[in-house]
């Protein structure tokens, strides 16, 4: 092993560490926001990978009619909270974002599947269906159970994410896809060869990267997720209403793994069931933060990448063993990091 | 009678399932299913203990049948071994895994122990398809069939028996377990390390031995398996199968041998269903049945958290024109009594607070507080919100540590100690906001508070060798439960008693501990004024039979009436310390209370 073989496994470790890094931070900012364990976060990578790939090959997603059905149970559920509540003014909302949006996508993706519009064009009509299924997705499973525990939310996941790989092989089969480079060509950095993809990949995850930031510091909306984050109770007491900032951060995770879908697509080929092992990946990286910390995240993904990217060279074949028995140290290393909890009187 | 009549179905459902695979009509395809419940059945038997009883939960349960199935499989082709040798090799092997991976994740909150279940689940996976020596991907071929006095079982009719016999052995001795001394240990995980460890249940190691039961159960399924196919792959052992398997446990109801069975065999009917229904529906091949799967996973927890399996209970209970209520049980009273801790003679020293001080950051919660229990006292520790004595109360008990300052318990310093080696010195303590197991009976909860008087092991337990010390420990709880008036709700469950009477019950709970000194947060907080006479009167008659008392409280009548001696803290300090009427007429107390007089003499 020289150094060139060296440089190319950084590169490697790097781009999906970034990878690893952005649904890291969406898997830590779903669970701060709402408690949930998000295990469906890579089927959103799936998704805009797949989806993107059919609009591509000219043809209308899948994605795009999951999103209209689960817009239409979405609006009956809000329909009975509506009639159980008699507040019919919220009506027109829900009607708003459960149907009209979702129709609206629909007739986009009808049209971009025969437009033949450039790349871009594409990830942006991906991005409208798949960010719309958070909230919805939200909406329909985790919102009538938003008060149970983090097991019973995590069972929940684990059951969404059963839905959506199995969908995900109904709507793109058993092949896997992949699609065109966003910039084709190689670049020289600090005197080193690296592919412009990789580069664009690196530097796409950390301007959105960058974006949450600003959002989450500077906006309201991010002040009231971080509040909700804090404590729900409290969060409510000053009208922060606990329902739209689990839609809010939804909508966000299912963004941000949409986003990282499209940016792998190039690089990697992505199946129907691709994306639970990234998103898992993801996850090794939340724990290493504690769930909670996104900077830690931010860092252990990195060295998940960089571990998957070296121990693919030296025991490709135990690449995952490795990656996923990571996880059995840090554990470790948290449950002494962590005191046991008494409970609180 | 009664139990007769509760056992009538299972004898029935026995008996049909022996004869099934008696009778040449039975299709082989029933038999081929009915194997599979069983085998599922064992882990989802394993996961209703993990989950439903004891409140943690695993999807890795597929990756322990994997070790399992490729123990036995890999020692039978390489060294002929018989497999009544291999299962408990294989037992050997996945107790050691289960054993570190519990004592790793289960120190953890909530939900990093199944986070922690999916990595190693996957971990296992890729682990089986990528060694050599196990095949890789293609797996293991050709396993011998397993003899049962010199008879292959071969056929599916064969090792039918021999599953399904695992089956039931494995459900009767679980429900045999819970209904014990370990078992109940085990149903107060549930409620939390606090109230458990202060009964001397060491809440950790109980974890992981039921983690480790959970996983015995997995690899025994896992052996049969290889023995039933007669070949094994990683991919009945991947995550996949893990999530199944607790599908099938929140599907039937995860608190019972029974919704274990329920959730096994309709989830394995229905995906055989589903796997021949969806694909022609949907004019493709593939695993479509994860996508019903997934549905119905969300919806059964929206709808019915509890599982399938209480819904049917309720119903028959409905038919049958039955409240649904606690077994009653039939308590040996003639049986020895426990054997009981000498008390102190009256008016010896027993337990002394030395300079005790609590710091929390800057804030100095309590401050270098004195005072001194003597035998057959009741003393009550008093003080407005925020005095300290909550603080206090929690460092004697061992629930805080303290800054500096001694306890000293009959000349030995708690000060070290920890909650559940504080009780085994004859200290009992109760709760200001009650922790009871509400789904336990009366008598249950009170039994878990002489936890430590008996020693009943989990095989004992299994097995039913506990009978005699079971009895004589109901026994004990039921003559607490008469000592403090609660004897006729008895079977009643806890959790449907009155406030009142569930402070009283952790009294009772406490009593059964055998305590020497009882511990008491705030008793009569939230009570009625009946019912704190009626506390009152219980706590005088314990002081009449030499029990020695340490109540903190908030309600002066209360107190007043009832201690012979009074100490009153405020913003950490000890402000005064004496008998009722003294402590009555201090002026500095009345100022802590009252706001005191200003200098006009009115009150401010």
């Amino acid at each position: 092993m020289d150094l060139s073989i060296v440089l190319i496994l950084l590169q490697d470790g790097i781009v999906n560490g970034a990878i690893y890094a952005l649904l890291a931070l969406a898997l830590v900012l779903v669970f701060t926001v709402t408690r949930v364990i998000f295990i469906p976060q890579g089927e959103f990578v799936t998704y805009g990978a797949l989806s993107l790939a059919a609009l591509l090959a000219n043809k209308v997603p899948g994605t795009a009619w999951l999103l209209l059905g689960l817009g239409v149970v979405a609006f009956l559920m809000d329909l009975t909270a509506v009639f159980a509540s008699r507040r019919f003014d919220r009506l027109w909302l829900s009607a708003v974002s459960d149907l009209v949006l979702p129709v609206l996508a629909v007739i986009i993706a009808r049209w971009a599947a025969h437009a033949g519009l450039p790349l871009l064009v594409n990830v942006l009509v991906v991005l409208a269906i798949v960010v719309q299924m958070g909230p919805l997705l939200y909406r329909v499973a985790y919102q009538p159970l938003a008060e149970a525990s983090p097991l019973v939310l995590l069972i929940v996941s684990v059951g969404v994410h059963f839905a959506m790989t199995g969908l995900g092989l109904l709507f793109f089969g058993a092949e896997g896809s992949r699609t065109p480079a966003f910039i084709d060509g190689r670049s020289k950095l600090f005197g080193i060869d690296v592919s412009s993809q990789s580069l664009f990949v690196v530097v796409a995850s950390a301007l959105l990267i960058g974006l949450l930031y600003v959002l989450f510091e500077r906006t309201l909306y991010g002040k009231a997720l971080r509040a909700t984050a804090v404590n729900r109770r409290g969060a409510r007491l000053v009208a922060i209403s606990t329902n739209f900032s689990g839609r809010l951060t939804f909508a966000l995770a299912a963004l941000i793994g949409a986003f990282s879908g499209m940016l792998i697509a190039p690089v990697t080929t992505v199946y129907y069931d691709s994306g639970f092992l990234v998103g898992l990946k993801g996850f090794v990286a939340a724990i290493i933060g504690g769930l909670i910390s996104y900077p830690l995240a931010a860092g252990g993904a990195l060295l998940v990448g960089l571990l998957e990217s070296f121990s693919s060279f030296w025991a490709s074949a135990f690449k995952e063993v490795i990656v996923f028995t990571l996880i059995i140290p840090v554990l470790l290393w948290r449950s002494f990091a962590t005191p046991v909890l008494e409970e609180d009187e | 009678m009664r139990r007769l009549s509760g056992l009538y179905p299972v004898v029935v459902l026995v008996v049909l399932m022996a004869v099934l695979p008696l009778v040449s009509v039975t299709p082989e395809f029933w038999i081929t299913l009915l194997n599979y419940i069983g085998l599922s059945s064992l882990v989802v038997l394993g996961l209703m203990l993990l989950t439903g009883i004891a409140g943690l939960t695993s999807f890795g349960q597929a990756a322990f049948v994997g070790v399992g199935a490729y123990v036995t499989g890999y020692l039978c082709l390489n060294y002929a071994a018989s497999p009544w040798l291999t299962v408990f090799i294989g037992f050997a092997v996945t107790g050691v895994i289960a054993f570190c991976l519990g004592a790793i994740t289960l120190r953890l909150s909530g939900h990093y122990l199944p986070l922690g279940t999916i990595a190693w689940g996957i971990s296992l996976f890729y682990l089986f398809g990528n060694m050599d020596w196990l095949g890789r991907y293609d797996g293991l071929n050709g396993l011998p069939p397993i003899h049962f006095f010199g008879v292959a079982l071969e056929a599916g009719r064969q090792i039918y028996f021999l599953i399904w016999t695992l089956v039931f052995l494995s459900m009767l001795a679980l429900n045999q377990l819970l209904d014990s001394r370990p078992g109940r240990a085990i149903r107060a995980l549930r409620g939390g390390p606090l109230l458990a460890e202060s009964f001397g249940i060491n809440t950790a190691r109980y974890k992981i031995i039921v983690f480790v039961i959970a996983a015995l159960l997995a690899s025994l399924s896992g052996w049969l398996y290889a023995h039933l196919q007669r070949s094994i792959n990683p991919t009945p052992f991947g995550i996949n199968a893990g999530i199944e398997y607790l599908f099938m446990a929140v599907a039937g109801g995860a608190a019972s041998v029974w919704g274990a069975l329920l959730g096994a065999a309709l989830v394995t009917v229905a995906k055989d269903q589903l796997q021949d229904i969806l694909p022609r529906l949907l004019g493709s091949n593939g695993n479509f049945e994860v996508i019903v799967f997934g549905i119905l996973f969300v919806l059964l927890l929206q709808r019915a958290p509890e599982g399938l399996f209480p819904y049917l209970q309720r119903a028959a209970a409905l038919l049958r024109n039955e409240r649904t209520r606690g077994r009653t049980i039939a308590i040996d009273e003639k049986a020895a009594p426990l054997s009981n801790r000498a008390l102190p003679s009256p008016g010896t020293l027993l337990l002394d607070v030395k300079k005790l001080t609590k710091r929390f950051g800057g804030l100095v919660a309590v401050n270098a507080i004195d005072f001194s229990v003597r035998a057959g006292e009741i003393v009550g520790l008093i003080g407005p919100n925020g005095a300290g004595k909550s603080t206090t109360f929690n460092l004697i008990t061992g629930v805080l540590k303290a800054t500096s300052g001694d306890v000293i318990f009959a000349g030995q310093a708690l000060n070290a100690l920890r909650s559940r080696d504080i009780v085994r010195l004859g200290v009992a303590r109760t709760f200001q906001h009650v922790k009871l197991l509400p789904q336990m009976s009366a008598l249950e909860n009170v039994a878990l508070g002489a936890h430590l008087r008996v020693d009943v092991g989990i095989l004992r337990a299994a097995l039913r060798l506990d009978r005699a010390l079971e009895a004589r420990l109901l026994a004990e709880a039921m003559q607490q439960l008469r000592r403090v008036g609660l004897e006729h709700l008895a079977f009643e469950e806890a959790g449907n008693l009155a406030l009142g009477q569930q402070r009283i019950l952790e009294i009772a709970r406490a009593l059964a501990a055998d305590p020497v000194l009882l511990l008491l947060d705030e008793p009569a907080a939230g009570l009625r004024y009946k019912e704190k006479q009626a506390l009152a009167q219980v706590l005088r008659a314990l002081r009449a039979a030499g029990m020695t008392i340490l109540l903190v409280e908030h309600d002066m009548d209360f107190v007043m009436d009832l201690t012979d001696n009074l100490v009153v803290m405020d913003f950490g300090v000890k402000l005064a310390e004496g008998v009722p009427a003294k402590i009555r007429d201090d002026p500095v107390v009345l100022e802590a209370y009252l706001g005191g007089f200003d200098d006009e003499g009115g009150l401010t």
